[in-house]
């Protein structure tokens, strides 16, 4: 699609360059600096830093990224499902961000903290947490159902880029514990913030990165750049690759193939490592595609196009690793019993859903304060005499 | 330690607020100061003069020049288990970290429906009356007070200065901290306790939502906080010599505003008139007549008349004096309640 919206580049290298066969941000653009393991035909590629790092994972350990991708694309499915049928008010799906939400996730240590946007579902999977939870919110049941100190994951940030400078504060209360740089595998920590292409525009993302700059801060910024803020492609937020960002604030920056597991797992562990051991932040850019729509509400055919869907279905995460796996000796009982699961899972999901019953109106007065506030404890008294008087006229009749 | 002496000491607020600081410091190690400055200068104001010093570049951050940054990283900070305490340099420069504080801040433990606490404090020199630029005179208080999940308070004087931000360090949640900056260079005196002794807070451990009668009346209440409690102390002696009996009432704090003390005096005094520097439109003073009005409706004996700020961006400093609610219309609006 050409559209009117996307500004005339001049050609110069590092330039996002719209293709204008129907792809309004292919991947191709810039693939010479693109980090990747696996290519969308599912064939191992070797890269001299980052193969090594991929070495460890044996045949059953790719089958478990698989697993994990496959159960949260079969969650977020249903989760699509629920709010067309008017279960949940609104869904923000990661379909196609798979990969790069469960290949940096599992690269993550189970003592370092997460901070994340609305879509990272996959994350979550990888940080232990009841994905059911996070139905809550999108039912109007409350703004954030989990305890994110148990799964060192912090609850969903809907203001666009709020939560890269809470990171990046988090990241340097860790540097005040001194658990970074003690060598300690099961001490040194870090902070991971997923953001997106949109969030880059947002002032407080450049601050955070100041500020993890310039306190050489243990926290990695892992950008997804999914190619649409809404209905904005990423040329709306920059003229150059989203991780030319990193460099101005002195912080190292890769750009990795996020739709290769493997790859996004590869970057996100040596940045893991850089910041554990002390060595400051990293910036990742993540180069994926959100294959639905923004949220249950959105509608993607008023501003893409479908030759570009199909361009980027041809590189979905979840199918280039099921090819992988099939080459390396996977039988098809493996992919069976994935399915079941999944359907299992759907089941329960569903079920779980429709269950949760709404709160109690006089919740709303709950916790807005740590200690007592007198006039919230005052209009709660109020409203609790005022709902009190409808019972009894109900009860009259 | 040392740099503050104990017993009984003649000091400014500025040096008040220093102590108190000094005070949390000592007291626990997960308290922290961040901003702009507040280093080897020692904050514009000097109010955390020295403390860097004392305290180390880890625990007194001279941060980024970024608002927005310093909130954000401070709830961060405070996720982590530490008490941050930001300055902001200037009333007009919190602006930039308006969104972290009234989306992310003030939403925080409600959100999480209580599992997380976010213990930040956020010292605001505030007012105008010192002949500075635009952005550096203004009183945006009411922002705050009308965002749930945000205390806002406001010291008048150096000892409660002294007590009030080290009450504000130790609650649980995030606490606005007004400093009247015009006050900063008066002087009183303070018991300055040893660390560890009856909280460490001072003398006066009253709470720091507590209104205090500053000086008892039995015609007319006037309610000031901050900046304008001077004002309406001078306004009172003045009408007390042309015989008007004034009832001044401290609010200290405008989030929650302690009612039963103002209320218990209206109904005494029949009539209240409140001083801010503030714009009166959607003012603190505002919402209190309202209230005063509901509660007191039968004791009232002349409407609640507000003084303060104009309508207007904060004018140029050359004719600030003329904007602020001074000695003149603190009186004038006395008058014209007493005449009623």
């Amino acid at each position: 699609m050409q559209s009117s919206s996307v500004p005339s580049l001049v050609k110069e290298p590092g330039v996002i360059q719209p293709d204008l066969d129907g792809v309004t941000t292919p991947v191709g653009s810039f693939d010479d600096d693109l980090i990747q393991l696996l290519t969308p035909q599912g064939e191992r590629v070797h890269h001299e830093t980052y193969s090594a790092r991929v070495e460890d994972l044996d045949l059953h350990a790719l089958q478990g990224l698989y697993r994990d991708m496959a159960l949260v694309r079969r969650f977020d499915n249903e989760a699509t499902a629920l709010q067309r049928q008017g279960e949940l008010g609104l869904w923000p799906q990661c379909l196609g961000q798979e990969a790069a939400q469960i290949g940096s996730g599992r690269a993550l240590a189970t003592q370092d903290y997460v901070f994340t946007s609305y879509r990272e579902h996959g994350v979550a999977w990888t940080r232990g947490l009841d994905l059911r939870k996070i139905l809550h919110s999108f039912r109007g049941q409350d703004h954030g159902g989990w305890d994110s100190a148990a799964h060192n994951f912090h609850l969903y940030t809907l203001v666009i880029g709020s939560h890269a400078l809470h990171a990046t504060g988090y990241a340097m209360g860790i540097q005040r514990d001194g658990d970074v740089g003690t060598g300690d595998p099961g001490r040194d920590r870090a902070v991971v913030s997923y953001f997106g292409d949109g969030a880059t525009s947002q002032g407080d993302v450049s601050e955070a990165l100041v500020f993890a700059s310039v306190t050489a801060a243990p926290v990695v910024f892992f950008c997804q750049n999914n190619q649409w803020a809404i209905s904005e492609p990423t040329a709306r937020q920059s003229r150059v690759p989203l991780v030319q960002r990193g460099g101005g604030f002195g912080i190292p920056s890769v750009r990795v193939d996020g739709n290769d597991v493997l790859a996004c797992y590869a970057v996100t562990q040596e940045a893991l490592e850089r910041a554990r051991s002390g060595g400051g932040p990293t910036f990742i850019e993540a180069v994926t595609y959100r294959m639905g729509a923004h949220t249950t509400s959105d509608d993607p055919t008023r501003y893409r196009s479908r030759a570009e869907e199909d361009y980027w279905r041809q590189r979905d995460p979840i199918a280039r690793l099921r090819t992988l796996l099939v080459a390396e000796g996977t039988g098809e009982d493996f992919f069976e019993g994935i399915e079941a699961e999944s359907e299992t899972y759907a089941e329960d999901v569903r079920a779980y859903c429709r269950a949760l019953s709404s709160p109690d109106p006089i919740t709303m007065f709950d916790h807005v304060y740590a200690e007592d506030h007198p006039l919230v404890s005052a209009e709660r008294a109020w409203f609790a005499e005022y709902e009190a008087g409808f019972t009894g006229e109900e009860a009259h009749r | 330690m040392s740099a503050s002496a104990i017993g009984t000491q003649r000091i400014t607020m500025a040096k008040a607020i220093n102590l108190g600081l000094r005070r949390a410091l000592e007291r626990d190690e997960k308290v922290m100061l961040m901003g702009q400055d507040i280093g080897a200068l020692g904050g514009v104001f000097r109010v955390t003069d020295g403390l860097q010093k004392d305290f180390g570049e880890e625990r007194v951050v001279d941060s980024p020049l970024a608002e927005s940054g310093i909130i954000g990283t401070a709830i961060g900070l405070a996720l982590a288990g530490y008490r941050p305490v930001c300055e902001i340099q200037f009333d007009g420069f919190i602006f930039p970290g308006y969104d972290q504080i009234t989306t992310q801040l003030a939403k925080m433990h409600y959100r999480s429906r209580g599992r997380l606490n976010l213990p930040v404090v956020i010292r605001v020199p505030f007012g105008g009356g010192i002949g500075a630029v635009e952005h550096h005179s203004e009183s945006p208080e009411a922002l705050f007070a009308h965002t749930p999940g945000l205390r806002v308070v406001s010291p008048a004087n150096p000892a409660d200065a002294f007590t009030m931000i080290q009450q504000a360090i130790a609650s649980p949640d995030p606490v606005l901290f007004f400093e009247p900056k015009a006050r900063y260079w008066d002087k009183a005196d303070i018991d300055v306790r040893a660390a560890g002794q009856a909280l460490d807070l001072g003398g006066d451990t009253v709470g720091l939502h507590t209104a205090r009668v500053v000086t008892p009346g039995t015609d007319i209440t006037v309610a000031a906080y901050g900046p304008t409690v001077s004002t309406a102390l001078a306004a009172a002696g003045v009408a007390g010599q042309e015989g008007t009996s004034v009832e001044v009432i401290d609010l200290r704090s405008i989030s929650p505003i302690d009612f039963d003390t103002l209320i218990a005096s209206v109904r005494r005094t029949g009539r209240l008139v409140v001083v801010h520097e503030a714009p009166v439109f959607f003012g603190a003073g505002a919402e209190i007549a309202a209230r005063v009005t509901e509660h007191c409706f039968y004791s009232l004996q002349a409407p609640v008349l507000r003084v303060g700020g104009f309508h207007v961006p904060y004018p140029v400093a050359n004719i600030e004096e003329e904007y602020l609610p001074n000695l003149d219309r603190v009186l004038h609006a006395i008058d014209s309640a007493m005449a009623h």
